[in-house]
């Protein structure tokens, strides 16, 4: 038999489906490679029992002669940021130490009625803050690739990084990430696999751990696009209990995805030239053009003039989201209390807090603090969000001359742990490129487009108009078919 | 603008984040490094710019006026709200005594 750990989402639900074997086998395939695979440290914590419970309901339900769903025996790797009803913790953070959700994120529970299961939950940065797993109370993922020649451990980019290096390993077929600022499409990138970040409230947020509300989104991360097609789909969905979720159909994306571009416009947006880009980036660009020319697209130069702004504004809105939302952890609802022995409530609160979060988590708490303390709103976070528009009103603009935007997703390929850690502003800067579309709330996708000279993945970036993932999708599969990416990482762990 | 120690300590207390001498000396040249290169913004001219509200035009829905319409978030869950409380008494969240 074939090995089924080599299959993507659409041949393990097609091959379910048609009998060429069962959803148990795929389940234990994937559950024997999870198991083996602990130096990636890609799970937190595995749950081999909910993907064969999973799999035996769809075996079940074929013998039936009922549709098994649109994700019918594909077992999934769950990012440990969806609430997942009787599993611990999520937010790889010492501060839920002891919380088991009581409740099923929606997601999550989407992708169960569509007939999916878990093979567990997959390691992040701490509260999605970082672009390199290494923030994760977890200890840091490592990526399965290697720089050529070394044995160096490397960043699987973040903060999805656990669903990243898993999907890149093939010991799971896909995986769910969340992107506030990048959070998909750099790790997709580091790893040589494909993700999406949809339009902002195209999935719902009930149940997701929070981090920056206006830009948190989740999205499937697989090794084809067919398969994020598949897997967006099922994810999606208008939920009356997420206030900012979106109230329209899901598109079939997948029945209608078309690699012929003819008739599209793809713009290139001439500010992500930068002084200093890798020169292989840059060449992956040149060839992403020649891939969507040569799917009948036209390629025209366009400008979005407040790129350079992006990023810093972001580093003040999320920033500032943030420390809102994290004042929920005080050690009285869930999780962690520190209680010093003769401690008032006030006391209580600081030293769970001090105790409970990394040292990213406290640095961007307390830059949302500032921010947003009387005396600096209007000169940091107003600014910001004003900013925010203007960047929003640039892709406005751009949209009169092209249909969707091709540019690199990181301006590096991935790098050793350990080797950027040292100022977060260094770190920061890794994420320059897929900023502006979170700000926006456009649809974004990484897809792999070759290897760089030292032998690691580099990926492209395709945003589209609000709502229009399958443009994104449809040039996602052109580039695809073009860059025949099949590289896998050679067994280590 | 950049931050000193006592700003720094002040936002810590701020947010609640118990922060000793060492820790926030650390903090101040991190922070600053943030500021600093955040500080690019002011020079963007947003006359006439209305700060963002909302990423993508949505409206605000009202939910039918129907009580526990959604199981899920309706009420009568006190043992599941409180199932993760670090000190659950007597059916409420315990916390350090407030009053003296």
């Amino acid at each position: 038999m074939t090995d089924l750990t080599k299959l993507g989402v659409k041949a393990i639900r097609d091959g379910v489906r048609s009998g060429d074997f069962t959803a148990r086998e795929v389940a234990e395939s994937f559950n024997a490679a999870v198991a083996e695979a602990a130096e990636l440290n890609a799970f937190i914590v595995t749950t081999p029992d909910h993907a064969l419970a999973a799999a035996d309901a769809v075996d079940a339900k074929r013998a039936k002669g009922e549709d098994t769903g649109s994700m019918g025996g594909v077992p999934i790797g769950m990012k440990d940021l969806f609430a997942t009803r009787g599993v611990q913790p999520p937010a790889p953070s010492r501060i839920l130490e002891g919380f088991t959700p009581e409740y099923e994120s929606t997601v999550s529970q989407n992708l169960w009625d569509a007939g999916a299961g878990m093979l567990g939950k997959l390691n992040l940065d701490q509260f999605a803050m970082g672009s390199s797993n290494e923030t994760s109370y977890f200890g840091n993922v490592a990526s399965p690739w290697k720089l050529e020649g070394s044995n160096q451990p490397m960043s699987p980019g973040g903060s999805s990084g656990g669903s990243s290096s898993a999907v890149a390993a093939r010991i799971a077929p896909a995986a769910t990430g969340t992107d506030t600022g990048g959070s998909i499409r750099q790790p997709a990138a580091f790893t040589g696999i494909c993700g999406i970040k949809p339009t902002y409230g195209r999935c719902s947020r009930w149940g997701v751990v929070a981090f920056a509300s206006s830009l948190d989104q989740a999205g499937p991360m697989a090794r084809s696009v067919e398969d994020c097609a598949i897997m967006l789909g099922a994810m999606a969905g208008f939920d009356p209990k997420d206030a900012t979720s979106l109230q329209m159909d899901v598109p079939d994306w997948e029945g209608a995805l078309n690699a012929d571009l003819k008739g599209k416009k793809v713009g290139i947006p001439k500010e992500y030239r930068m002084d200093g880009t890798d020169e292989a980036i840059l060449a992956s660009w040149e060839q992403g053009k020649e891939w969507l020319r040569d799917a009948g697209a036209e390629i025209v130069d366009i400008s979005l003039p407040h790129s350079k702004y992006a990023l810093p504004a972001y580093y003040i809105v999320a920033p500032a989201e943030a420390s809102s939302n994290l004042a929920r952890y005080d050690g009285v609802r869930y999780g962690l209390r520190d209680l010093p022995e003769g401690a008032g409530l006030q006391d209580m609160y600081a030293a769970t807090r001090a105790a409970g979060f990394g040292d990213e988590v406290k640095r961007r708490i307390l830059m949302g603090t500032y921010v947003l303390s009387a005396g600096f709103y209007d000169a940091y976070y107003t600014q910001a969000q004003k900013i925010r528009t203007l960047v929003s009103q640039d892709y406005e603009k751009a949209w009169g001359q092209c249909d969707l935007i091709l540019a690199p997703t990181t301006p590096t390929a991935s790098f050793p742990l350990g080797s950027m850690n040292k100022d977060p502003l260094t770190m920061y800067l890794n994420d320059v490129f897929a900023v502006p579309a979170s700000l926006a709330g456009l649809p974004a996708m990484s897809v792999p487009a070759g290897l760089n000279p030292d032998g690691l993945p580099l990926g492209l970036q395709l945003v589209g108009k609000a709502f229009d993932e399958q443009t994104v999708l449809d040039a996602g599969l052109a580039i695809q078919q073009r860059a025949g990416f099949d590289h896998a990482p050679e067994k280590w762990w | 603008m950049s931050v000193d120690k006592q700003t720094v300590a002040k936002i810590a207390s701020l947010a609640r984040i118990k922060m000793g001498d060492e820790e926030l000396e650390r903090m101040v040249p991190e922070l600053n490094g943030i500021l600093d290169w955040v500080e690019q913004l002011a020079e963007v001219d947003v006359t006439g710019v209305e700060p963002m509200s909302a990423v993508i035009p949505n409206s605000l829905r009202l939910r039918d006026d129907v009580v526990d319409a959604d199981p899920q978030t309706a009420g009568g869950k006190r043992d599941a709200v409180l199932a993760n409380a670090p000190a659950a008494e007597h059916g409420f969240f315990g916390v350090p005594k407030v009053i003296e």
